[in-house]
């Protein structure tokens, strides 16, 4: 249902802003790579996103910007405020936050704050406290806005979400290109990705697509096998486990024998 | 080398975790414990998360007794019938820990309940092993020797229970209800701390039942193997925490390094060797305390949806 009520929501917007007068610049753009893959030695991994834009009509005079934002698959989630408590620091209040990204970083050719309204940021949601959707806080709670802040003080300090200014590089008002850096503490799924280009801070194009981040080979078989079948995946940890500790026993009854 | 764990969804060194589970295993084979106790902690501290933690360190805590039983089997210092009286009471206590630390996680608390836990238990046992060492050490020193303590086995309040047993191997008669009871206590402590428990069964067995000393270890790890291997199960099966990854870097480098602790503990004196690893238990307990009563720089926490606050 939730699902449902967003993707309807995504659309609206699009369609929203889509037909603006003088759309005649469009984006086209290209992914280092298209999917990520978490192997077991996975560390992290660099995207190269770029692009150019085409356009039939002359540049116009207001300086051209590029947006692009990478943002990871969305969950809702809690966060837990620690309160002194008969001495010691223990969990007291806690806030639910509807949705936020697991991943996300936003970058820009100049700052963000300049080359982006406030309206426009509203209504596409590109900068990060708008990238997390928190509708209602509990009455004990008064200072929600601080959970929330939490949540992004947090993940930024992780490398997870990331406001990168002055890192799109524009050349000659058409060609584009941002690196952006996946860490290695990454969770599974389609990471979508915008383009958004600007004028005088309007949005006058943008572009989507996804970036596919899976887990492959082991990490996909033991990650669903734990999910899927948990008793087997429990049987084989405790097979694995007697089998070593029986192993290394006898193994180093034979070397000390032998020695 | 850097190694993608697919459960706890985390990447993380991989020799650090052989080390990891080299030096907890060094430290278990000279002193004799399982592990457990400072395995989860060190885990806690290099940031695998807590569910995981305590999931995971099962895998390493039945290698190592498992490779420590069949020692034990090999001697014959195991009281089958009293481990498996310890391993019903060990059962129904693992099942209730899950479903307590099911129920903790639920409401947000598990990090501190699995921290107070372990403040409790290690500073108990920490201080009581520091002087205990050092009375040993100040003995050995003026008598020249170590000093056998009397054998105490009079008849206590286990003794008149109902419901009586002959354990044949442990040369005893007495009622089953004890046995069942400190079972139960040690399956809990399993599935919240993720520790097998010995550091609290051995003494139990020892002064609570008067079990002779040399089955008490063997009989011990009997009943540890299993309720660790059912606590194991059971959050693979309710909470899909178990990384297998994770757990086979721990336990090879925690069997080697068992093998090797073994080799150097018979070399050193059993006062020095206790001493040690009191020390050791107390500075755990210490930096958990620490954590607990200083204000942490982060105030705040992120915790999956679903938390009934």
């Amino acid at each position: 249902m939730i699902r449902h009520a967003a993707t309807l929501l995504i659309a609206l917007a699009l369609s929203m802003a889509l037909p603006r007068a003088g759309a005649t610049e469009e984006v086209v753009m290209g992914l280092s790579q298209s999917s990520v893959s978490i192997t077991t030695n996975f560390a992290g991994s660099d995207i190269l996103i770029f692009g150019a834009i085409k356009r039939e009509t002359a540049i116009p005079d207001e300086e051209l910007e590029v947006i692009v934002t990478v943002a990871g698959p969305s969950a809702p989630l809690t966060v837990r405020r620690k309160d002194r408590r008969l001495g010691i620091w223990v969990n007291t209040e806690a806030v639910q936050i509807d949705s936020a990204p697991s991943f996300y970083a936003v970058a820009a050719t100049g700052k963000l704050a300049e080359v982006l309204s406030q309206t426009e940021d509203l209504r596409h949601r590109i900068s990060i406290p708008l990238a997390i959707r928190s509708v209602g806080a509990p009455d004990t709670v008064g200072d929600a806005q601080r959970f929330t802040e939490a949540l992004i003080r947090i993940r930024s300090d992780n490398g997870l979400y990331e406001q990168l200014d002055d890192s799109v590089d524009l050349q000659e008002q058409t060609l584009f290109r941002s690196s952006i850096r996946l860490p290695a503490n990454l969770t599974e799924g389609a990471y979508r990705t915008r383009i958004f280009l600007t004028r005088g801070s309007e949005v006058i194009a943008q572009y989507e697509t996804s970036i596919d981040v899976r887990k492959v080979g082991l990490e996909r078989y033991l990650y669903t096998m734990a999910h899927s079948q948990p008793l087997l995946y429990g049987l084989m940890a405790l097979v694995l486990a007697v089998a070593a500790g029986w192993g290394a026993s006898a193994f180093f009854r034979v070397i000390l024998r032998q020695g | 080398m850097q190694m993608y764990l697919p459960i706890a969804e985390v990447s993380v060194n991989a020799y650090l975790l052989l080390g990891l589970g080299g030096i907890v295993g060094l430290l278990s084979g000279m002193f004799g414990v399982g592990g457990g106790f400072l395995m989860t902690p060190l885990l806690f501290f290099i940031g695998i998360p807590p569910a995981v933690a305590v999931a995971t360190g099962t895998t390493q805590i039945v290698a190592s007794s498992v490779s420590a039983f069949l020692a034990h089997l090999r001697r014959k210092t195991v009281d089958l019938r009293m481990g498996g009286v310890l391993l019903g009471g060990g059962m129904v206590g693992a099942g209730l820990g899950v479903l307590a630390f099911n129920y903790l996680k639920a409401l947000g608390q598990v990090d501190l309940m699995v921290t107070l836990f372990y403040v409790v238990f290690l500073g108990t046992i920490g201080s009581l092993m520091f002087i205990e060492s050092l009375t040993a050490i100040r003995r050995a020193r003026r008598a020249g020797g170590p000093v056998k303590s009397a054998k105490n086995r009079h008849r206590n309040w286990v003794h008149v229970l109902p419901i009586k047993v002959r354990f044949r191997t442990s040369g005893l008669y007495i009622s089953i209800i004890p046995p069942v009871i400190i079972g139960i206590g040690v399956g809990i402590l399993t599935a919240i701390m993720g520790v097998g428990g010995g550091f609290i069964m051995v003494p139990a067995m020892i002064y609570l039942l008067g079990m002779p000393t040399k089955v008490v270890i063997g009989t011990s790890l009997f009943q540890i193997i299993f309720v660790t291997a059912f606590t194991m199960l059971l959050h693979a099966v309710t909470n899909q925490t178990v990384d297998v990854i994770l757990g086979v870097l721990l336990l090879l480098g925690g069997v080697v390094g068992a093998q090797i602790g073994a080799r150097i503990g018979v070399k050193l004196k059993a006062e020095q060797l206790r001493i040690l690893l009191a020390l050791l238990v107390l500075a755990v307990c210490g930096k958990l305390a620490l954590d607990l009563l200083l204000m942490p720089s982060e105030l705040y926490s992120i915790g999956d949806a679903g938390g009934s606050q």
